[in-house]
């Protein structure tokens, strides 16, 4: 009888994707709701060969409780040995709040669009993060910082809710280092906060007033990140301050599950932001619906 | 020639009635042909079958990953892959909507091995519709009740008997060593004038949606009355054949752990709920204007043709009579009067 059909030969001969076996080496607590992971690759060789550029993000999956996407906030030049800023929020989360140094994990990716800083080299820079959108801003910041004299003039204004709610304080006097010009503003102040209160619009209404309109239409680059009702509020500034509408970068945040264009669920119009995303500039989002 | 596959593969037919959730190759909507059954003759409805074809590729769950979380398990937390069927399976009773269908969700999966696996596994034999019902539009979608693609073997009725038109390798290797008569030259002619003398006038219509811009459609006026209307009761993705969008979650049973994926729906609000509580899609005109934009919009922006094949399925089950024929009329309407 008929057997031929035995001959075809199973997908199984082809490698199974597995995701990179991956460790939680440190834990820093960062605020009372986002910690610092920093997570290692367990090959060397993986590690090494695991290039990714500023914005993109990788799916960290914890076995039994599930696989989600996260921003990187490590620099580029460390490869494998990634740092992921994490507030306890969700059901994952919240798991990984608990677990400490040595909890193995797994990541892929990375997946996505990056922010290009390559090709603003000779540019002023203009990074805007409001909260928890520092944390995929750190990585451009560090790639930048890094090749600190191929850049016009950076600068980095940052809002947050509360002055204890400030991401990578540690680390701000290091960046001053490098001249760049950082402004933090908080919503509320608390008390010992001695910087300005209010939204972050504020302070890039007072940077515009300042005359830095011919400077923005000469050449400069905004990356913004953060909260969805952010996006609009700070970008219509920048474009009044004539900053090229497709030199505006914004990482954008939608609900993923497979990362591949194949879930559906991150779709904004045709673009998948897993795929087309999570960078993208603003002339596509203006042309984009629901986007923000 | 059924009892003969069903000796070396798993054969299903459409199911008539609802059965139970019982065996794991269970799929729903259809059953499994019973060797020991001495009829094997099975109903065809006209027009298509209850459930589409899309639960042989997309099972419901499909297992993606495999692990132990038992303590002292030197494999603890290790992914593995699953155990997966090898068997060859016949699908008896595919009407050739949902044959298309499969090449349709084929686009977006062409490097999921998963669904890979699952088209390599299944063989697709088809009846050609001699009778159409009333929501049935293939021919709008550019399909035909005659068409052979996408499937292995098409079967058409003649005079006195099936004519078998062989599509595939697959379909090949089914019929290889049955003792079947060639078909007369009369049979394949009438076949091939009944096929040309169909055609497809209104499918060039639809394609002036795909040249139109996005803004127009989005900003049509119709999707506050259909967001209104609908329920978001998700029926129309799950018996839809081109709707793949799935759902995956972590499943552990005493120690025992699986990563599984199965079939989620764009016409429910956690969909796009982001853990932070924002949803860009949170209202229901959002989600309605998403899934049809996403059939006749995005899915041809992305991939070319339209994510839709005119089965008719969701034109029968919506319980408040949404019609993806009118929305389509309304948008041609829309994008003419521009």
């Amino acid at each position: 009888m008929n057997t031929n059909l035995e001959c075809v030969q199973p997908v199984s001969g082809e490698e199974f994707e597995y995701s990179y076996k991956a460790e939680i080496t440190n834990v820093y607590p960062l605020t009372r709701m986002e910690k610092l992971y920093q997570i290692q690759l367990v090959d060397p060789m993986e590690r090494e060969r695991f290039i990714f550029r500023p914005g993109q993000f990788v799916m960290l999956e914890l076995p039994g409780i599930g696989e989600a996407p996260f921003s990187i906030t490590s620099s580029p030049v460390r490869h494998g040995d990634l740092e992921l800023c994490i507030r306890a929020v969700g059901n994952m989360t919240k798991f990984l709040d608990r677990v400490g140094r040595g909890t193995r994990v797994g990541i892929s990716g990375p997946f996505g669009t990056h922010f290009p800083v390559e090709k603003m080299e000779g540019e002023d820079i203009l990074l805007i993060a409001g909260g928890l959108g520092i944390a995929p801003l750190r990585s451009p910041i560090l790639a930048v910082l890094e090749t600190r004299s191929r850049y016009g003039q950076v600068d980095i204004i940052y809002g947050a809710r509360r002055p204890s709610e400030l991401l990578f304080d540690y680390e701000y006097a290091m960046w001053r280092q490098f001249d760049v010009g950082l402004d933090i503003i908080v919503d509320q102040a608390e008390p010992g906060w001695q910087g300005p209160v209010g939204l972050i619009t504020e302070i890039l209404k007072e940077r515009i007033a300042k005359g830095q309109t011919d400077r923005f239409r000469e050449g400069t680059s905004a990356i913004v990140c953060g909260p969805p009702v952010m996006f609009r509020f700070v970008c219509d500034l920048l474009i009044a301050a004539q900053v090229p509408v497709e030199k505006i970068f914004v990482s954008l945040e939608r609900r993923m599950h497979c990362g591949r264009g194949k879930c559906c669920r991150c779709n904004i119009g045709s673009t998948y932001t897993c795929l087309d995303g999570p960078v993208f500039d603003y002339w596509s989002v203006l042309n984009l619906k629901e986007a923000i | 020639m059924i009892e003969e596959w069903n000796k070396v593969h798993v054969v299903y037919v459409p199911a008539m009635e609802k059965q139970a959730a019982a065996s794991p190759d269970w799929a729903p909507g259809w059953c499994r042909l019973d060797s020991s059954s001495i009829a094997l003759t099975f109903p065809l409805p006209i027009g298509p079958t209850p459930a589409s074809v899309k639960t042989f590729f997309f099972p419901q769950p499909e297992t993606l990953l495999t692990y132990t979380l038992e303590n002292n398990h030197p494999d603890k937390g290790l992914m593995r892959e699953p155990e997966r069927s090898r068997d060859m399976q016949v699908v008896l009773g595919v009407r050739p909507c949902d044959a298309r269908s499969v090449l349709l969700n084929n686009l977006p999966y062409q490097e999921d091995q998963f669904f890979q696996a699952n088209r390599q596994r299944t063989a697709l034999v088809g009846f050609s519709c001699d009778q159409t019902l009333s929501t049935c539009f293939c021919t709008r979608m550019g399909g035909s009740p005659l068409d052979s693609e996408g499937l292995d073997l098409a079967l058409s009725r003649t005079e006195d008997g099936f004519l078998i038109e062989v599509c595939s390798e697959k379909g090949e290797a089914l019929v290889a060593d049955l003792e079947l008569a060639p078909a007369p030259e009369s049979d394949i002619s009438a076949l091939a004038a009944r096929r040309n003398a169909g055609g497809n006038p209104s499918a060039t219509e639809l394609d002036s949606l795909k040249g139109s811009e996005l803004g127009t459609l989005y900003d049509a006026p119709l999707w506050q009355s259909l967001g209104e209307a609908c329920i978001n009761c998700g029926a129309c993705t799950f018996i839809c054949p081109t709707c793949y969008c799935f759902d995956i979650q972590d499943e552990v049973v005493r120690g025992q752990g699986r990563r599984i994926r199965y079939w989620d729906s764009c016409m429910f609000p956690l969909y796009s709920l982001h853990t932070s509580g924002h949803n860009p899609r949170g209202q229901k005109v959002q989600r309605t204007r998403n899934r049809f934009l996403h059939k006749l919009k995005y899915f041809p922006d992305r991939f070319g043709p339209f994510s839709c094949v005119g089965c008719g399925r969701c034109v029968q089950d919506c319980p408040v009579n949404i019609d993806i024929r009118e929305v389509m009329d309304d948008l041609i309407h829309l994008t003419a009067v521009e």
